[in-house]
């Protein structure tokens, strides 16, 4: 069964929603941590990368499934909060040009590890193979892992919606990404938000670790580091310092990869890439701002 | 019974020394005015003391506890709560939000809701417009809310910096009166000003800043000596 029109599955529609779901996620967990930190993150995918290699190494042991996922969150957070500490707040006050280069560093360092550690063939992630099993749903087939990520990838934005919005540690991070030094100046207590926003958008890269995982069992010293690059197009591409528009930039792109991956021949499909990336720049062209940044909010004075 | 000293205070951005030497105090119940042009280090002060700015001399006590060198939320959390120039309201956050900001900066544990009652009494018009998104309300009305906003962490210091810049002479008014309201409620409040008529007219005391240096020291009844007022500023 397809839609006649765009000669697109319901499969591939399915797939697009949960890969859109899952960029969205990378999406916020950069666009927090610039937001407080006024850094781009490339060593984001690495944190994936580790939370991988996390759950590889659980199923290699034959931990129980939960176990694996917990070791991969341990992972995550520990390897975030390592890299608050010994590379963002010591870098903090310098400009964003040294920031930027010392999360590249930190990027290969990371990827420079796993591969002395796990080799460049890298290892398989089983533990929740089953979840790539298809659910008939009116006839149609689709992929569990499509369903739990695109609900698993809800749930997430949906509380950290809740989180930003109704607590009052939520409202000290969208202080700070608008103005920090007045934020602290009321008061707000700029490791505790920085230290915040880095764990949660840590946890987020544990989830996407786990989702992704599923997909793409075979983990190596570069997993995550082309969806990374990716996602990072598709947070300029909504507007880096909003977290919704940054978020539905994410998806937008992982939906579009994801829809043009599946639409396109087998043949074709490795300039991929290179049309995504073409379209955001034709996007930034018109759009400088991003795609979803709200037009010309003027302050009055 | 509280006491900010400040002693000697030197502020230098790299060779530009924007605070030379400058003393004053300001106890509970007072008002302290720093008047003086455009440049004469009013604001670096209010910054050095709010851990914003390098102090490399003197020394700024709380209380008889010294604040040189802490973080800004570190000194807001010790009950000195500044509105900056230019009111800083966060223009994309509903006024509520903005307000409930300021509680970042209390150190009571008692109901924070008693502390924005407090403050919506004072300013009203905050409360009317507390749905609202802060960058709608006009320049008056956020300098209301950054005064509340403020107050909010139940300081025993307030700093304002040019609360009446801007503003129409019915809503100086207004920012004046809620001043006087709030050094009888026991504050201590340092207030720089340009109004400098005004300013003396209101203070306690007024200390004349210029080129980072303090010049003359008035009270209330040179505000209606008008060539003492020029001099200051002119010498």
């Amino acid at each position: 069964m397809t839609l006649a029109v765009l000669n697109v599955s319901w499969q591939t529609l399915a797939d697009a929603t949960s890969l859109g779901g899952i960029y969205a996620l990378m999406a916020v967990g950069i666009g927090l941590v610039f937001g407080v930190l006024r850094l781009v993150n490339f060593a984001y995918g690495q944190l994936i990368m580790a939370g991988a290699f996390a759950l590889a190494l659980g199923a290699q042991w034959n931990w129980p499934v939960w176990a694996a996922i917990l070791l991969c969150f341990a992972t995550v957070l520990v390897l975030s909060t390592l890299m608050d500490r010994l590379v963002f707040r010591p870098l903090r006050t310098q400009s964003p040009a040294v920031m930027l280069v010392a999360t590249f560093a930190v990027s290969f360092l990371l990827q420079s590890i796993a591969l002395l550690w796990f080799g460049s063939l890298g290892k398989i992630a089983t533990s929740l193979a089953p979840l790539n099993r298809v659910w008939v749903i009116a006839g149609v087939d689709i992929r569990k892992i499509s369903i739990v990520s695109i609900v698993v990838a809800a749930v997430c934005l949906l509380l950290l919606q809740l989180l930003l919005e109704r607590t009052s540690v939520g409202l000290h991070m969208r202080a700070a990404a608008l103005d920090f030094r007045t934020a602290r100046m009321l008061g707000v207590r700029a490791n505790r938000v920085i230290g915040g926003a880095v764990l949660i958008s840590g946890a987020l890269a544990a989830v996407v670790a786990v989702m992704l995982t599923v997909q793409a069992p075979l983990v190596t010293p570069t997993f995550a580091l082309s969806d990374t690059i990716i996602v990072l197009a598709g947070v300029v591409l909504g507007g880096l310092n909003r977290p919704v528009p940054a978020t539905l930039g994410g998806f937008t792109i992982g939906f579009a990869s994801g829809l043009l991956g599946g639409a396109l021949p087998t043949a074709q499909s490795q300039y991929l890439p290179s049309f995504l990336f073409g379209a955001v720049i034709l996007v930034l062209l018109v759009r400088p701002n991003g795609l979803f940044a709200r037009g010309g909010s003027m302050e009055r004075v | 019974m509280t006491e900010l000293i400040v002693e000697g205070l030197h502020v230098r951005y790299g060779a530009v020394r924007a605070v030379r030497d400058v003393s004053f105090e300001v106890k509970s119940g007072e008002i302290v005015g720093l008047i003086g042009p455009n440049g004469a280090g009013k604001s670096s002060t209010l910054h050095a003391i709010m851990g914003a700015a390098p102090i490399s001399g003197g020394d700024i006590r709380l209380n008889g506890e010294s604040l040189a060198g802490r973080r800004s939320e570190d000194v807001a959390r010790r009950g000195i709560a500044l509105v900056p120039e230019g009111r800083r309201i966060f223009a994309e956050l509903s006024v509520e939000e903005n307000l409930r900001l300021g509680l970042a900066g209390r150190r009571s544990h008692g109901n924070p809701e008693a502390a924005l009652q407090r403050a919506y009494a004072l300013f009203p018009i905050v409360e009317e417009f507390r749905r609202r998104q802060a960058g709608a309300l006009s320049g008056g009305q956020q300098q209301q809310l950054a005064i509340a906003r403020a107050l909010v962490a139940e300081p025993d210091v307030l700093l304002l910096d040019e609360p009446s810049l801007g503003l129409a002479p019915r809503i100086v008014d207004v920012v004046f009166e809620a001043l006087t309201a709030i050094r009888d409620s026991g504050l201590a409040v340092l207030l720089v000003e340009q109004r400098a008529q005004r300013t003396v007219a209101l203070a306690d005391r007024c200390h004349v800043l210029a080129n980072g240096e303090l010049r003359l020291t008035l009270d209330r009844s040179d505000a209606a000596d008008t060539d003492k007022l020029v001099a200051a500023y002119f010498t």
